[in-house]
């Protein structure tokens, strides 16, 4: 969430059950600001809390031009010191993938050793890799992963430029409260998967410049999302049942809306089961 | 040339009349005219005198184009739209509402209500909450149902559920004794539900013998039920309400039993929201949500629910019982000083359960299936002495109450707490907080003399990597074979002759008995040369 409306938003996902504590809230205002003029974004946001075992990783993302792909992540243990991530490339998804298990620890150079067994050519012969990876590493990708299949925007919330790039949206006003109440007026925000497989038909009705992501109802299992109206029914929130602690929150009528990730870091696998 | 100048005049006449009543056509795309349309619109520049005229002509003939058309009473009116937050709105007012009988020597008198906002504030400064309004709104729902059941002993705010569709927030009420109606009255409907559904078989038995012939009766007896723990004990100690929204009424979930615990250690389902719906899973689950809410609200009570060593002690009133019988009961130590936030983050052996865990059995307290009807009636203890069978089964023992949480097992690779403090920055004035990593969501915190626990979590353990249902039974195993249920070919028609013969022989034999032997014995040589 936007980190000028963090002293506010955080109440409306108060909900989930994580708040934060008023020292780390003010500590965030004071040390996001910084922040952003340090590295020169457009925005800041704080995107959430990754609870490890001895200790949590505190994370804020940093936007440029383009608020699709211009991302930057970064990771503090106390609100004030900020380091930044790399940005998680295929190969280090590949690694963390085969590495990394059980929960966060909460020290950043933590090393992650695997070892799996691999097939050698044509024989039956099986050979044991031994794979490494870091907690730094493991965050980076899982801050990725968690953006790329549940970060979500109410449609019109961002335009699509002439030049491409991806924009707040000045003129949103915020969807109506029957607009908020079906899931289908809201989308996700990252680079478009199942947009390009819907019929010419369909995308002959979607409007170029808001209509440039996918759909939430276009996720598979269904019921994934679970969308409630809280806080005496004046919030909208989406909860994301694949990745247990992400909470989307918008107030029909205005233009205020935002997501926030506070939980364990790992997916939610027995999604089938559950539902 | 007068006439010359006439007729021209007439003809200029004509052609204008002729010119006139073309404008005055009306158009059959919008019917309006030409020279009503130019009449206004030099009426407009008339009025208006703009600078320029000539250069907005256009845009002033637009203006008069969409001049005509706008209405200025609206005539359809939209119907007053009730959003959700409205109709909620109306509901919560109730909560605000102050009771004029309220006496004021009440308040002297110990009220079983918590102060939520004190513990909100706590918990707040541990990172853990609802909000402060919500916070406020509970406080107030908790206070209706305080004033609503009269023998409350004790009412806590437990937690929340969360659900995919709503969620519940839950209370924890210890009532002051359980030889009331609530108890009977749970009872009495349960059994009117067997009878009926008892009815209800017998009479499509009677119709089917009625037609049919006796079919032979089964002899499988299912294994015994576990009992239930009476009310007030163990894993029914306390009484859980739950309410979708601070302002709706509270709903009494129903008692657990242990089979409802079992099957709920085998699933993993998430809540729905709704107190009646069915839960499909495998093992099947006995009961519908309202069960399966009640079964893991007993499970993560047995789990989590655990308070700073020394603020509660054992009742000094057990005796000789203490080996045998588990220890159940426990009483606030008065001498209670508080300890130190930072010695409670240091160690886990400073915090201790003050719930009874819940045994393999799915009860607290074990019992023993096995003993008959006759001995019930010894204490339990006596019994598991005197008798030396060797296949009675083993008593299940958990850990005693107010064991220290060092003791507790390490699950899947991760230490079952966290403990943090939460503020290195003020650490004198901090709180000692301790998290789950069993069950995400459980939260405790300390700070001096005052604790509480809290869950706020969807309401499922942690399982490791990834959840495997349980594997259907294995089928049963077939009848053994013996002699009389096998097949045998059957004798072909020299073979019954032999045997025949053979019959013939033996029967022959006994009515000769009298005779000597030597004779039986000739005879029976001569009968077989005859052969």
């Amino acid at each position: 969430m936007d980190a000028d409306s963090l002293h506010y938003s955080l109440e409306l996902v108060a909900g989930s059950g994580n708040i934060l504590n008023t020292e780390h809230r003010t500590a965030l205002q004071t040390s996001l600001l910084i922040l952003r003029k340090n590295y020169k974004f457009n925005r800041v946001l704080f995107w959430g809390k990754i609870m490890g075992i001895k200790e949590d990783y505190f994370i804020a993302q940093g936007r440029g031009d383009d608020e699709l792909k211009d991302k930057k992540n970064l990771y503090s243990f106390n609100c004030m010191d900020w380091f930044l991530l790399p940005p998680a490339t295929i190969p280090m998804i590949e690694e963390v993938s085969k590495a990394a298990t059980g929960r966060f620890m909460g020290d950043a150079s933590h090393v992650y050793e695997n070892t799996i067994l691999k097939k050698v050519g044509d024989e039956d012969e099986v050979e044991e890799e031994l794979v490494k990876t870091t907690e730094e590493h493991r965050l980076a990708v899982t801050i990725h992963l968690i953006d790329d299949e549940s970060s979500v925007i109410p449609r019109g919330a961002f335009i699509k430029n002439p030049h491409g790039f991806v924009q707040v949206n000045r003129c949103f006003e915020g969807l109506t409260e029957s607009q908020a109440a079906k899931l289908d007026s809201f989308l996700h925000f990252r680079d478009p998967k199942t947009l390009k497989k819907k019929s010419l038909l369909e995308l002959s009705e979607l409007n170029q410049t808001i209509d440039f992501l996918d759909l939430l109802t276009d996720d598979v299992p269904k019921g994934m999302w679970s969308l409630q109206f809280e806080n005496a029914n004046k919030v909208l929130i989406l909860r994301c049942l694949l990745w247990l602690g992400m909470t989307f929150y918008h107030v029909p009528m205005t233009p205020q809306h935002g997501y926030i990730y506070i939980g364990d870091g790992v997916r939610n696998l027995d999604l089938s089961f559950m539902l | 040339m007068d006439e010359h100048r006439d007729r021209s005049g007439d003809k200029m006449l004509k052609s204008s009349a002729a010119f006139k009543t073309f404008l005055m056509k009306n158009s059959q795309k919008s019917n309006m005219n030409l020279y009503d349309h130019l009449t206004r619109l030099l009426l407009k520049v008339m009025d208006e005198q703009p600078n320029d005229a000539v250069d907005i002509f256009e845009d002033l003939s637009y203006d008069v184009k969409r001049g005509l058309f706008e209405d200025t009473k609206n005539r359809l009116r939209d119907l007053p739209h009730t959003t959700l937050a409205e109709l909620l709105a109306e509901q919560q007012r109730l909560l605000f509402t102050q009771q004029e009988d309220t006496e004021h020597e009440d308040e002297l008198v110990e009220s079983p209500l918590p102060n939520i906002n004190e513990i909100g504030f706590y918990l707040e400064q541990a990172g853990v909450g609802l909000g402060r309004e919500e916070m406020q709104r509970i406080f107030l729902a908790l206070k209706q149902l305080v004033d609503s059941q009269p023998l409350i002993l004790h009412c806590r705010l437990w937690g929340k559920i969360l659900g995919t569709q709503s969620n519940y927030i839950v209370a924890e009420v210890e009532f002051k004794d359980w030889d009331n109606e609530n108890e009977k009255s749970d009872q009495a409907a349960e059994e009117e539900q067997n009878e009926a559904r008892e009815s209800e078989e017998n009479e499509v038995k009677k119709t089917i013998t009625l037609v049919m012939d006796q079919l032979p009766q089964s002899t499988y007896k299912p294994p015994p039920v576990v009992p239930k723990e009476p009310m007030g004990t163990g894993s029914n100690k306390n009484v859980y309400y739950v309410c979708k929204e601070p302002g709706l009424p509270w709903v009494k979930l129903p008692s657990v039993t242990p089979a409802q615990i079992t099957v709920a250690r085998q699933i993993r389902k998430f809540f729905t929201g709704r107190l009646d719906s069915p839960i499909k899973s495998y093992p099947p689950f006995p009961g519908n949500e309202a069960n399966y809410l009640r079964a893991q609200i007993a499970r993560i009570s047995a789990g989590t629910h655990v308070s700073p060593q020394g603020f509660f002690h054992v009742g000094e009133e057990e005796g000789e019982e203490e080996d045998e019988a588990p220890r159940d009961s426990y009483e606030v130590n008065p001498d209670f000083d508080g300890v130190p936030v930072s010695e409670m983050v240091l160690s886990l052996s400073m915090w201790v359960h003050h719930v009874q865990h819940i045994l393999k059995q799915g009860r607290c307290s074990w019992i023993n299936l096995a003993v008959k009807p006759e001995e019930d009636q010894n204490e339990e203890g006596e019994a598991e002495e005197t008798e030396e069978e060797p296949d009675e089964p083993e008593p299940e023992v958990g850990p005693p109450l107010l064991t220290p949480l060092s003791q507790d097992a390490e699950m899947f690779n991760t230490p079952p707490w966290s403990t943090k403090i939460s503020s290195t920055l003020t650490s004198q004035h901090a709180v000692a907080v301790l998290r789950s990593n069993l069950w995400p969501g459980a939260y405790a915190y300390a700070c001096g003399k005052k604790f509480e626990n809290i869950y706020i979590g969807w309401g499922l353990k942690y399982t490791g990597q990834g959840y495997s249902p349980p594997l259907p039974p294995p089928p049963q195993k077939e009848y053994p074979s013996e002699p009389e249920v096998t097949e045998a070919l059957d004798p072909t028609v020299e073979e019954e002759q032999v045997l025949e013969d053979a019959l013939e022989e033996q029967q022959a034999a006994p009515e000769e008995m009298e005779n000597t032997d030597e004779e039986e014995e000739e005879e029976e040589e001569q009968e077989l040369d005859n052969d």
